[in-house]
């Protein structure tokens, strides 16, 4: 069975098709929720950012160029919008303690090694990587975005995005050494 | 031999830096297969990869433990929707200065407005229709809108809206229709009146009546911008 691509979608939607935003939202809401909630923090803000992002797509779909994957396109208005709300509260600032605060359900470094859990401390350290990090080494492994892609979303050089890959590895690594995880590298 | 090796060096370093996105299968054909090579022969390379394909199986883990939203985020969306629908409704049945104005324009012959001492008044005119109609979009309940085109710009009218929070604005003579634009689009703020004979605007910044300290930030920023010459709060009536 072959499925309208994204592509197909947005045309659809530029041309007024309330359907086709729909199965648009139902195809990628999930993963622009997730990406946005690391920002925000809250889930119900969350939700009402990813309202907004694809109440843009249904705005702007005739101005899709498709110079870049639908999914990229969303989740750089995702992002944007995600940092002007956290601009509107200049109190919040995206940081370790936001990202921790959503997903800090695993035991802490030191229990989960006692526990011989790797994964779960593996897991553990990724939420004390600062945003910038984090964002990344998302955007490379969920979402999966080649490295033009993360440029594009995170408005930075492709050079960029290589090195700030390379030195969330060399971080999450020396995380993992501290919490007792030798992995060889760095 | 040097530069052999610093070569050879680079070369590691280049593809070390692709690990990451070999394993979650982002890279060209070309990269992968000089990735697969280097992975073959060099057991350092190799080691660094089974980390990271650890790392991708547990980002996956801790990404899909966030959850999902609710049904509500789908039905605030197309409730948006069906307001901005209405809204382009109602603004494609309103009457259009801009166009109005346009299409006279139009009808005139280049000579005929050449000649015209009309001709300017018109233009000037005509600048301030657009301007005019130049609004961002007011969705029902107020909620945050996107201009996307002309068909989410709306007219207002100063006493359907009030309480609101107006100001009076005026331009610097340097600043282009483009960047004007932009800046109305950015700040959300919609023309209500004007330009008074000094070039001052009446402009609406916000729906519902500002704090004084919210009203005086914000116009200390606006002034900041670069299209603005002057902007003063103006007294609630």
């Amino acid at each position: 069975m072959q499925t309208t691509s994204d592509e197909a979608l947005i045309g659809r939607i530029a041309a007024g098709d309330k359907l086709a935003m729909q199965v648009l939202f139902a195809r990628h809401h999930v993963r622009v929720y997730r990406f946005v909630l690391r920002f925000v923090g809250e889930p119900s803000r969350a939700e009402d950012l990813i309202s907004d992002v694809f109440l843009d797509v249904w705005r702007q779909a005739d101005k899709f160029e498709a110079r870049s994957q639908v999914s990229t396109w969303l989740l750089a208005i995702a992002r944007f919008k995600a940092l002007s709300a956290l601009r509107r509260r200049p109190d919040e600032e995206l940081d370790d303690e936001t990202a921790q605060a959503i997903e800090d359900q695993s035991d802490d470094p030191e229990v989960a090694m006692q526990k011989k859990d790797t994964s779960a401390v593996l897991r553990q350290c990724m939420t004390k990587l600062s945003a910038e990090h984090r964002e990344i080494i998302d955007l490379v492994y969920y979402h999966e975005k080649s490295v033009e892609e993360v440029a594009k979303i995170v408005g930075v050089p492709e050079n960029t995005v290589k090195t700030r890959m390379f030195y969330a590895r060399k971080r999450l690594g020396e995380l993992l050494k501290a919490a007792g995880v030798e992995r060889g590298w760095p | 031999m040097n530069t052999m090796f610093k070569n050879k060096a680079a070369e590691r370093e280049e593809i070390e830096a692709l690990l990451p996105w070999h394993a979650a299968g982002t890279l060209s054909r070309r990269e992968a297969d000089m990735v697969e090579r280097a992975l073959a022969t060099d057991a350092g390379l190799a080691a660094q990869y089974e980390t990271i394909r650890e790392d991708l199986a547990e980002t996956i883990v801790a990404n899909e433990s966030l959850g999902a939203p609710s049904a509500r985020a789908m039905q605030r969306l197309m409730a948006d929707i069906e307001a901005d629908v209405s809204t382009a409704r109602r603004v494609r049945s309103s009457f259009n200065l801009g166009e109005w104005l346009s299409d006279r324009l139009s009808s005139f012959s280049p000579r005929t407005l050449a000649w015209s001492g009309t001709a300017a008044a018109l233009a000037i005119v005509l600048q301030a229709g657009l301007l005019a109609g130049m609004f961002v979009s007011e969705r029902q309940g107020g909620v945050y809108g996107t201009a996307a085109g002309t068909d989410s710009y709306r007219s207002v009218n100063i006493s359907e809206v009030a309480p609101a929070t107006y100001a009076y604005l005026s331009f610097k003579p340097q600043a282009t229709s483009a960047e004007i634009t932009k800046f109305l689009a950015t700040y959300k703020i919609a023309m209500v009146e004007g330009p008074s004979g000094d070039g001052v605007y009446t402009v609406r910044l916000a729906m519902t009546g500002m704090p004084k300290e919210d009203l005086a930030r914000t116009v200390k920023k606006l002034q900041d911008e670069s299209v603005v010459r002057f902007i003063g709060p103006k007294a609630a009536e």
